[in-house]
């Protein structure tokens, strides 16, 4: 059941993913007509902090597209968000903060880097037990083998 | 006409592999199946010659762009240029399946018609496994997405592919990684029929490390080939991104990696014989998840074509029923595995082991990296996992991984003492120590780079440490073959550290004659001209980049407009250098009529690249090498025989 849950929304996801490409696909002009972004296409003249705000658009989710970061689309929402982030960063902000500001507003879904919290903590947990795994089997496989090794040589 | 016998040939396979399945699980019981046991290994031959047969007929209606097929109106079109009219034969959900399971039944016709090493029954068990794999893909191919399928009405013509797609790379992209896959599916098969046989011997794993390793060289280059692929293609300058298709392509290979060494200690040694098995199950496991999670639309991103409900229902099926299958026989079987032989910490298989578990765990991150957010999105909560949680968690545990490596190959087997290699490990360990030092002096770079560069230096001299000492001419070619591949991945680890250490960007509104600088390189525009082709039109800039005093190159990056179906694709035009390479990207024409470029230059980014075909050629040496043993061993063996029947002869006369 929760499979067909899953395939639901995954196609759901698809069908709202396809629709953004119908209007790209007639040239590019979509774009020009939006109020100005000047950020969206242009680098900060402080390269220590153009590359704070391309390290934090590198982890931001293009909402629109499939599968990538905000600095990697040309797609309208994703200018307009590199635009955001330029300026913020312009005017002092720490990424962090400015991450924060977007989750608030777009979800934890925006953000590639999941902070930990009521439902992402078992991306957290599982390397840890699996951490504690890898130990045990290779305490048990390696560990008792030497063991056996040296009060039964003959085996 | 040929579309109908390609339809029957296809429900002949299907009988065929039910044969299989059912013959080859009879000759378990004993000697009264003998006649239908020994049907087994015909009927994958037949199998294979069948699956071939539909392949063929599916590459013909899409050569001729036969319009009553439905597979051809929606896939193809009758202007496209004829390669990519038969890479579109595979382009698509069905046509990659036959393709998946042709590639299989020819695989299975081939250990059928050679292996001869393993006991009868192991070799009907195994083959009974490949029929239950492939009757899978049958029944999926024939039932719910039937290639061959005809259209009441002819179209007028085909709706072409998606342009994206029309790529000489991306058309043999998809096919080698399912080579990959399917090699593990042999390997599986080989796995299943040791364990239902109890015949888990040196003789099981080196019948199953060619296809273990051919799998491994195929995902390598696939993984190479597409992140190469997504790198020039979609004009983002990035090579891997940790989007969903590619974790699924990398599960395999780390499955994969770690089987191919497990396996080896067992031909070696005979130790690690339910750890080999068990990782024949995941890599098949893992593989069944990258052929049919990316087919189902699951995990939407550029690779995922929107499928129906229903067809995906299917899929999430067969994956159960496969992959629970394979654990379940294995929960039931391997209790009665007998323990292999015993080794000391310090050897060459307790290194192999450490990196094993190193392995499966990365692999488990990955997994669970790219499994949680359709978990979570289940129950409304969307979340995203990227780079940042992949990167630091994949490196916590491939660091030890790479420290080890540096050591293993130089221990001896079974036992050893951490003394006698001290010297080289010393050296080593100056090296890693150096690198470090020296990269934290040359430039302001996340610890990840800077730990990259340190592995690399440490991993590119230790992975020739193995040959120190001997004849280089007495070296055998699969030891050639491991330090090759070794060295690969500290070439393609230098590439990667020095990609994120050092790249420079510069993104820019540039007017005509206008110009750039980038990372030592002048960047011109010299103009911006509409230019057409078969079925796109462009606007391509000429950009002139000069380096230093060296002689201008002229670069032309376009934007792309296709018709069929209409779509807009940025083409990039790349430099490449021997110690970089030049990126160059042209955007939108603003307003007051400059035009936007985006300019990158990536220091040794080529690396990465380098390093994925030296760990492929290095796996070729491999299995060269382990082929041209086993003809050896089995030449020997026959003359050995002939010699033993010689004597009798004599003796009698």
């Amino acid at each position: 059941m929760a499979f067909r849950v899953i395939l639901a929304s995954a196609l759901c996801l698809v069908s709202l993913i396809i629709q953004p490409i119908g209007p790209a696909a007639s040239p590019a002009n979509a774009q020009d007509s939006l109020p100005p972004a000047p950020y969206a296409y242009q680098q900060l003249d402080n390269p220590a902090q153009e590359q704070a705000a391309m390290e934090l658009m590198h982890s931001l989710r293009c909402l629109t597209c499939q599968s990538q970061s905000i600095a990697d689309s040309d797609a309208p929402l994703a200018g307009d968000m590199r635009h955001q982030v330029r300026t913020r960063i312009l005017a002092g902000e720490e990424p962090e903060v400015i991450r924060a500001w977007l989750v608030e507003r777009y979800g934890d879904y925006v953000s590639y880097d999941p902070q930990i919290s009521a439902s992402t903590w078992p991306l957290f947990a599982v390397p840890l037990v699996l951490l504690l795994l890898a130990g045990i089997i290779l305490f048990k496989r390696l560990g008792r083998r030497e063991s056996q090794e040296h009060s039964d040589p003959g085996s | 006409m040929i579309a109908e016998l390609g339809h029957a040939a296809l429900w002949l396979c299907a009988a065929l592999a039910a044969l299989q399945l059912f013959g080859g699980a009879l000759a378990q019981r004993g000697a009264q199946a003998a006649d239908v046991a020994a049907l087994v290994r015909p009927a994958a031959m037949a199998q294979a010659l069948l699956a071939g047969f539909a392949f063929c007929c599916l590459l013909w209606v899409f050569a001729i762009t036969d319009l009553s097929v439905k597979l051809v109106a929606t896939n193809s079109h009758s202007l496209k240029p004829m390669i990519f009219k038969l890479s579109g034969s595979w382009g698509n959900h069905e046509g990659s399946m036959l393709l998946w399971v042709a590639v299989m039944a020819m695989a299975g016709g081939l250990i059928a018609l050679v292996e001869k090493r393993l006991p009868e029954k192991t070799m009907q068990a195994t083959l009974a496994a490949q029929g239950f794999v492939a009757l899978g893909f049958y029944a999926f191919l024939l039932l719910s997405s039937n290639p061959f399928e005809r259209l009441p009405v002819p179209a007028a013509e085909g709706q072409g592919l998606n342009p994206l797609l029309q790529d000489i790379g991306l058309a043999f992209h998809p096919p080698t990684l399912y080579f990959g896959y399917v090699g593990l599916s042999v390997a599986f098969s080989f796995a299943v029929g040791a364990l239902v046989t109890r015949q888990v011997t040196p003789d099981f794993a080196r019948a199953m490390r060619p296809w273990v390793l051919a799998a491994w060289v195929f995902l390598t280059l696939g993984i190479t080939a597409g992140s190469y692929w997504a790198y020039y293609e979609l004009g983002w300058g990035g090579y891997w991104f940790w989007d969903p298709v590619e974790n699924a392509s990398l599960l395999p290979w780390l499955a994969a990696t770690a089987l191919l060494h497990s396996a080896s200690v067992l031909a070696a040694r005979d130790a690690l014989r339910t750890w080999t098995i068990m990782l024949g199950v995941v890599a098949f496991s893992m593989s069944m998840l990258g052929t049919f999670l990316v087919r189902s639309g699951l995990l939407t991103s550029v690779h995922a074509f929107a499928v129906d409900p229903e067809r995906g229902t299917f899929i999430l099926i067969l994956l159960a029923l496969y992959i629970g299958g394979a654990l379940l026989l294995f929960a039931l079987r391997a209790g009665h595995v007998r323990e292999g032989e015993r080794f000391q910490l310090t050897s060459r298989e307790g290194a192999l082991v450490f990196n094993n578990v190193m392995l499966s765990v990365i692999l488990g991150v990955v997994l669970l990296g790219t499994m949680y957010p359709l978990l979570t999105e289940a129950f409304d909560v969307r979340v995203s996992v990227g780079p940042p949680y992949f990167n630091p968690f994949g490196a916590v545990f491939a660091i030890p991984m790479f420290l080890v490596m540096m050591v293993g190959p130089m221990l001896r087997w079974r036992r050893d003492s951490a003394r006698r290699i001290q010297r080289p490990v010393l050296i080593i360990a100056v090296l890693v120590f150096v690198a470090a030092v020296l990269a934290l002096i040359l430039g302001d770079m996340s610890i990840l780079a800077l730990l990259g560069f340190a592995m690399a230096a440490g991993l590119a001299v230790a992975s020739f440490m193995p040959l120190r000492g001997r004849k280089l001419a007495r070296v055998p070619i699969a030891t050639w073959g491991m330090v090759l591949a070794h060295f690969g991945i500290a070439v393609s680890l230098f590439g990667m550290a020095s990609e994120s250490a050092f790249t420079t960007e510069r993104l820019a509104a540039v007017e005509q004659g206008g110009s750039v600088d980038v990372g030592g390189w002048t960047v011109t525009l010299a103009g911006v001209d509409p230019v057409a082709g078969p079925n796109w039109t462009a606007m391509e800039a000429r950009l002139v980049a000069q380096r230093g005093e060296s002689d201008p190159i002229i670069m032309t990056p376009q934007s792309r407009n296709f018709w069929a179906p209409q779509m807009q694709t940025t083409e990039s035009a790349l430099a490449t250098r021997l110690d970089g390479q030049l990126y160059a990207v042209l955007g939108n024409q603003a307003d007051d009529g400059r035009w936007q470029v985006r300019l990158w230059w990536k220091p040794f980014v080529t690396f990465i690249w380098y390093g994925g075909l030296l760990i492929a050629l290095g796996g070729v040496l491999a299995i060269i090498g382990r082929v041209l043993e086993d003809l050896k061993r089995r030449s020997v063996r026959a003359r050995a025989d002939e010699r033993r029947a010689d004597r009798r002869e004599q003796g009698y006369a």
